[in-house]
């Protein structure tokens, strides 16, 4: 049984301009202790259609699916308060941000010992060892110390390991990363891309993978779903993805590479007759 | 031999920091003498990791920041804003572009304006032709006149570093100075935005000092590359000296962090995972 399934799912948001649909017939399934990464740009509803399975999106969101299910349990039409039994628990996200996604006004061992608090029943000294566990785990020099650091005091990279270590906390079946290395150095990026790899491979739990980076798709994926304009393009295993890319938008993508790069100028994706039918065929 | 745009010689920049009525204050050297050559029509670009001075070492050349030490010298002219205030004529020299192109543009000020602002103010041309040439450079960086009456925040990512591009390029600048223009963007509108600067290079003969923390974008756009690390130039060289015979272990350790999209790498990791 896969981890999670979805299919067919729809998010349209209320504007003022009338409905937007941001994610149109998205289906994608991740198994347990797989990696799966999703690619596309801004505004392709990469970040939205995980949102819908975290429940996170704000009331002028309606969310539709023929079938959103965690370890078979239905999604989408659970109670909000067995939705926050799971959530943080079973499924945790890392977000884009680390340091805007952290309450600047509480200490990080704060925050790491609040979600401790809401799913597990272990008591204060038991929550205190396990923060300093997590962020030894995490690989923050001096743990104990740092438990009593505000979010200003460390720097993205940490606040980045900070935020893995609050989404670990309780141990997740299912970790959804947004971009979690998109605001942090190349030096940082690799250590952190490392970190999470490493975790994944000890726990074997099933992983989500958000980004626009190919390069970050080439070193961390099992699995790719490229998304282009809410629609799902292409899906394959990593390696027939970049050896024989099928979708002319894949194409476009890796051909924007910098480093594979021909000529003095890069191609762009208008380049390239898009027709966004997503590719459903055999893979050759 | 060509001539030589900038030219920086031993360029060192400390800050002073806190200090109280019982506390010492500290000094942070962040750019520690800095020498480098750049002949017209040349990209150089410099890489390191935030905090490493880049970007004070692009705030000195831009003269934005003076220097604590050391000269610069821009078409072979000595500048020092400390002492001496600059000529309408340095000024037109050098333009930067920043990184965030969110936090760059005025959001209550129309695009036509943002390009017609720095010729009210370092130009006397009257108002029909600011309003001509404001009218072309939008054309030149590939939007459209209707683009003219509007607010930055009608605009995509790509769109507001292109007006960004345009409004640093409308005092037709010897040197423009890049601080990470394309890391905010989106692979296919990064290479819009390189390709962009690239055609602009050899249209107008522009020099361009690029920051970034990206080496394939570096390898890509840049003739010569320079590496900081802790405010020291560690690496400094063409860039095929850099990228095929690095000296520095820094340099090395920054390749090696440096993601690979081939499908032999991906192959290699699919292996090492499986064993």
């Amino acid at each position: 049984m896969a981890l999670l399934e979805i299919e067919n799912l729809t998010v349209e948001f209320e504007t003022a301009a009338g409905t937007l649909r941001a994610v149109d017939g998205i289906s994608l399934c991740v198994e347990e202790g797989e990696v799966l990464a999703i690619v596309g740009e801004s505004g392709s509803g990469k970040s939205v259609s995980m949102l819908a399975v975290m429940g996170l999106l704000p009331w002028t969101a309606t969310v539709k699916a023929d079938r959103m299910a965690f370890q078979g349990r239905d999604m989408l039409n659970l109670e909000p308060a067995e939705r926050r039994k799971i959530i943080g628990k079973d499924i945790s996200m890392i977000f884009q941000e680390p340091i805007a996604s952290l309450n600047p006004c509480f200490t990080v061992g704060f925050q790491i010992q609040e979600t401790l608090r809401q799913h597990t029943d272990l008591d204060r000294a038991a929550r205190r060892r396990r923060a300093i566990e997590l962020l030894e785990a995490v690989g923050i020099p001096d743990p104990q110390e740092r438990l009593g650091s505000f979010p200003h005091q460390m720097s993205g990279g940490q606040c980045q390991r900070v935020m893995i270590a609050i989404a670990l906390a309780c141990d997740p079946k299912l970790l959804i990363a947004d971009e979690p290395t998109t605001a942090l150095d190349v030096t940082i990026q690799k250590q952190i891309l490392d970190l999470l790899m490493d975790l994944q491979a000890r726990t074997g739990m099933g992983m989500i993978l958000i980004t626009h980076d190919m390069g970050v798709v080439a070193e961390t994926a099992d699995r790719v779903v490229v998304q282009y304009k809410g629609r799902k393009m292409e899906e394959a295993d990593v390696l027939s993805l970049f050896e024989r890319p099928q979708h002319p938008y894949t194409k476009a993508l890796l051909a924007a590479l910098p480093e594979n790069a021909v000529g003095d100028r890069l191609p762009t994706v208008a380049d390239f007759s898009l027709d966004d039918t997503p590719y459903t065929g055999a893979r050759p | 031999m060509s001539e030589i745009v900038l030219e920086t010689r031993n360029l060192v920049r400390d800050y002073v920091i806190g200090g109280g009525l019982f506390r010492p204050s500290r000094v942070i050297h962040a750019v520690k003498g800095v020498s480098l050559k750049l002949e017209k029509g040349k990209t150089l670009a410099i890489v390191g990791e935030s905090g490493c001075g880049k970007s004070t070492l692009a705030r000195m050349i831009t003269m934005i920041d003076a220097p604590t030490a050391g000269e610069l010298l821009i078409d072979g002219e000595q500048i020092d804003i400390a002492r001496k205030t600059l000529t309408p004529e340095q000024r037109r020299k050098v333009q930067i572009v920043f990184q965030n192109p969110y936090g760059s543009l005025n959001p209550r000020q129309k695009i036509g304006d943002v390009l017609m602002e720095p010729l009210i103010i370092n130009s006397d041309l009257p108002a029909a032709e600011r309003r001509d040439r404001a009218f072309s450079m939008l054309l030149k960086v590939g939007l459209r006149p209707e683009h003219f009456n509007r607010y930055p925040h009608m605009f995509s990512g790509g769109q507001r570093q292109r007006i960004a591009i345009a409004r640093a390029l409308m005092l037709n600048p010897r040197l423009l100075v890049l601080d990470e223009p394309v890391s905010a963007l989106d692979l296919s509108v990064q290479a819009q935005v390189l390709n962009l600067l690239a055609d602009l290079q050899d249209e107008f003969g522009l020099t361009y000092v690029f920051i970034s923390h990206d080496l394939s974008v570096v390898r890509y756009i840049a003739d010569e590359v320079m590496v900081m690390y802790f405010g020291e130039a560690v690496e400094y060289g063409t860039r095929e000296e850099v990228f095929s015979n690095p000296q520095h272990e820094y340099t090395r350790t920054l390749f090696a962090a440096t993601p690979r999209a081939d499908v032999e790498s991906i192959r290699r990791r699919l292996a090492r995972k499986a064993a």
